[in-house]
C-alpha cells in the first residue's frame, strides 16, 4: 500500500505487521551517536536542534553524496543498537522508526505500549533504497560525518511493517 | 628479485576498495538467484530487491550497501620481492584514497572510548604473511559491522567436540537472527587458539562459495551446518523463508591437547572482496 505523510497519519493504525509500504514523506536520520547525543541533550534540558514530534526515525548512516547525485547508498543499520532509547522516542513524540532486524522484549513491548510504528528495509540494499530519496539536507550534528541528522524527502519508499499500531511484531518480540 | 614501489601498493588497494564495495561477486548472485527461484512471499521479495540493488550498484557505480567497512586487507608476501618503502603506510594510504575519491562512507572511528570518526576510514586492519617467490598477493576485504558484530568466539572444551561446535554455531546464528542481514555466509574457525580460530574464521568468508573443502571431516561439517542451518527459519532479514545462509565454510587448525577453540564470523550477503597479484 501507498502512504503519503503527513497526508494518511490516520492510515497508519491500519497498517498490519508484515504489510508492505511505499512511503511518500519526510523521515529523519539518526543512528548511535546522535541518539546519544540527542538523550545527553534531553537529561540536560538543552533545546533539541530538530523537532522529532509526529515523524519517523531511519536509523542509517549513508555513503557521501556524489556531485550531481541527491544522496549516497543509503540502508538500514541495525536497529536492536537503538532498543535501549525507546523511552526517548517517546519522549520526542517519534511516530516510528525504521531500520532492520528485531527489537527486543522490552523496546518492543514499550513500542506496543505506545503505539509507536516499526518499519524494516532491506539491509544491504543501500543502492536501490537511495533511489527513493529526492530531496536531503544535512540538519544536525554535522561534525558526527555519516552520523548526522539528516532530513530526507522520499518517494516510494518501501519498507515492511514490523511493529504495528496494536503491537503486532512480526518477529515475534525475539 | 621483483620491486614493488610504494605507489603502486597505494593505487591497487585504492582500486580495490571501490571495486568491492561496488561489484558483488559472481558465485554470490548465483546463489541469490537460484534462492530467488525457489522462494515464496516476503522472502522473494527481499532476495528480489537484493538483487535489484546488486545490479544496480554495479550499473550506476555506486556502493551496493551504506556500511562500506572497517577494511581488512590480507597480505602474501614473498620472499623475492623487495618493497621501495613501507607495506603498512601503503595499504593505509591506498584506503584512504579508495575511500576518499570513491565516496565511500568513512565508518572507523580513532579511541574506542572518545569515538571520533578518523575521517578517511583508516587503520585497516592488516594480517601479513610470507610465502615463497616473488608474487605479492594483496586482498582487500571491506567488512561491515551489522554482521560482524553477531559474530562470536567460544572455547569448548575437547569433551563437547563435533557436537558442542554444532550446537554453538546454530546458537550463534539464532542470536543474530535478522540483525546480521542474512541470507548469511558463515565463516567457522576452529582449532589454533582465541587469536588464530578467528583468523581463519575471516579467511573462510574469502574462499568460493562454490569451493569445497579439502579436508572431509571439514566438509562434512560444513554440509551438516548448512543443512541446520537453513532448517532455523529465520530467512532473508530475519523475516522467514529457507535462506538464512547461502553457504558455510569450514577452515581447521591443529590445536593444544586441552583446547577446542571456535570462532564464528557472520557476513551478511554484501560479501566483499577482491584481491590482486602484484
Amino acid at each position: 500500500m501507498k502512504i503519503f505523510f503527513p497526508e494518511d497519519k490516520d492510515k497508519l493504525r491500519l497498517i498490519k505487521a508484515g504489510d508492505v509500504v511505499e512511503f511518500y514523506g519526510t523521515i529523519y536520520t539518526a543512528r548511535d551517536a546522535a541518539h546519544q547525543r540527542l538523550q545527553e541533550m534531553l537529561d540536560k534540558k538543552s533545546e533539541l536542534p530538530v523537532d522529532f514530534s509526529s515523524s519517523f526515525i531511519y536509523y542509517a548512516g549513508p555513503t557521501p553524496t556524489k556531485p550531481g547525485k541527491v544522496i549516497g547508498s543509503i540502508g538500514p543499520t541495525t536497529s536492536s543498537r537503538m532498543d535501549s532509547y525507546a523511552k526517548m522516542m517517546k519522549e520526542l513524540n517519534v511516530i516510528g522508526t525504521i531500520g532492520k532486524g528485531p527489537r527486543d522484549e522490552f523496546c518492543s513491548s514499550f513500542y506496543k505500549d505506545n503505539h509507536i510504528l516499526y518499519f524494516v528495509t532491506t539491509g544491504g540494499c543501500g543502492a536501490l533504497l537511495s533511489k527513493a530519496v529526492v530531496e536531503a539536507e544535512e540538519i544536525a550534528f554535522l561534525d558526527l560525518g555519516p552520523e548526522s541528522i539528516k532530513r530526507l524527502k522520499v518517494e516510494g519508499f518501501k519498507m515492511i511493517c514490523a511493529i504495528d499500531y496494536m503491537g503486532n511484531d512480526i518477529f515475534g518480540g525475539k | 628479485m621483483k620491486i614493488i614501489l610504494e605507489e603502486q601498493i597505494v593505487n591497487e588497494v585504492s582500486r580495490l576498495c571501490i571495486e568491492a564495495c561496488t561489484y558483488i561477486n559472481k558465485d554470490v548472485l548465483a546463489k541469490l538467484n537460484t534462492h530467488y527461484e525457489n522462494e515464496q512471499g516476503l522472502s522473494k521479495t527481499i532476495i528480489g530487491q537484493i538483487i535489484e540493488n546488486d545490479n544496480l550498484a554495479k550499473e550506476e557505480n555506486i556502493p551496493m550497501c551504506q556500511d562500506t567497512g572497517i577494511c581488512v586487507v590480507f597480505v602474501e608476501l614473498g620472499n623475492e620481492v623487495y618493497i621501495k618503502g613501507d607495506l603498512n603506510r601503503a595499504i593505509n594510504e591506498g584506503v584512504s584514497k579508495g575511500y576518499t575519491e570513491g565516496y565511500l562512507r568513512k565508518s572507523v572511528v580513532r579511541s574506542p572510548l572518545r569515538r571520533i570518526n578518523t575521517n578517511n576510514n583508516t587503520p585497516a586492519i592488516i594480517h601479513i604473511e610470507t610465502t615463497l617467490g616473488d608474487n605479492l598477493k594483496i586482498t582487500v576485504c571491506p567488512k561491515g559491522a551489522g554482521s560482524e558484530n553477531m559474530s562470536q568466539v567460544k572455547m569448548l572444551t575437547p569433551a563437547q567436540g563435533r557436537k558442542g561446535i554444532i550446537d554453538f554455531i546454530l546458537k550463534v546464528v539464532k542470536e543474530a537472527g535478522g540483525r546480521a542481514c542474512p541470507p548469511l555466509i558463515v565463516g567457522v574457525g576452529i582449532g589454533g587458539n582465541i587469536e588464530k580460530c578467528a583468523e581463519i574464521a575471516k579467511k573462510a568468508l574469502l574462499r568460493d562459495l562454490n569451493d569445497v573443502s579439502e579436508d572431509e571431516d571439514a566438509r562434512l561439517l560444513e554440509e551438516e551446518l548448512l543443512t541446520k542451518i537453513n532448517e532455523l527459519n529465520i530467512g532473508p532479514m530475519g523475516l522467514g523463508g529457507k535462506p538464512t545462509a547461502l553457504s558455510v565454510k569450514v577452515n581447521l587448525f591443529p590445536c593444544h591437547i586441552a583446547s577446542l577453540p571456535v570462532c564464528v564470523n557472520l557476513q551478511c550477503h554484501a560479501s566483499r572482496h577482491k584481491e590482486v597479484i602484484l
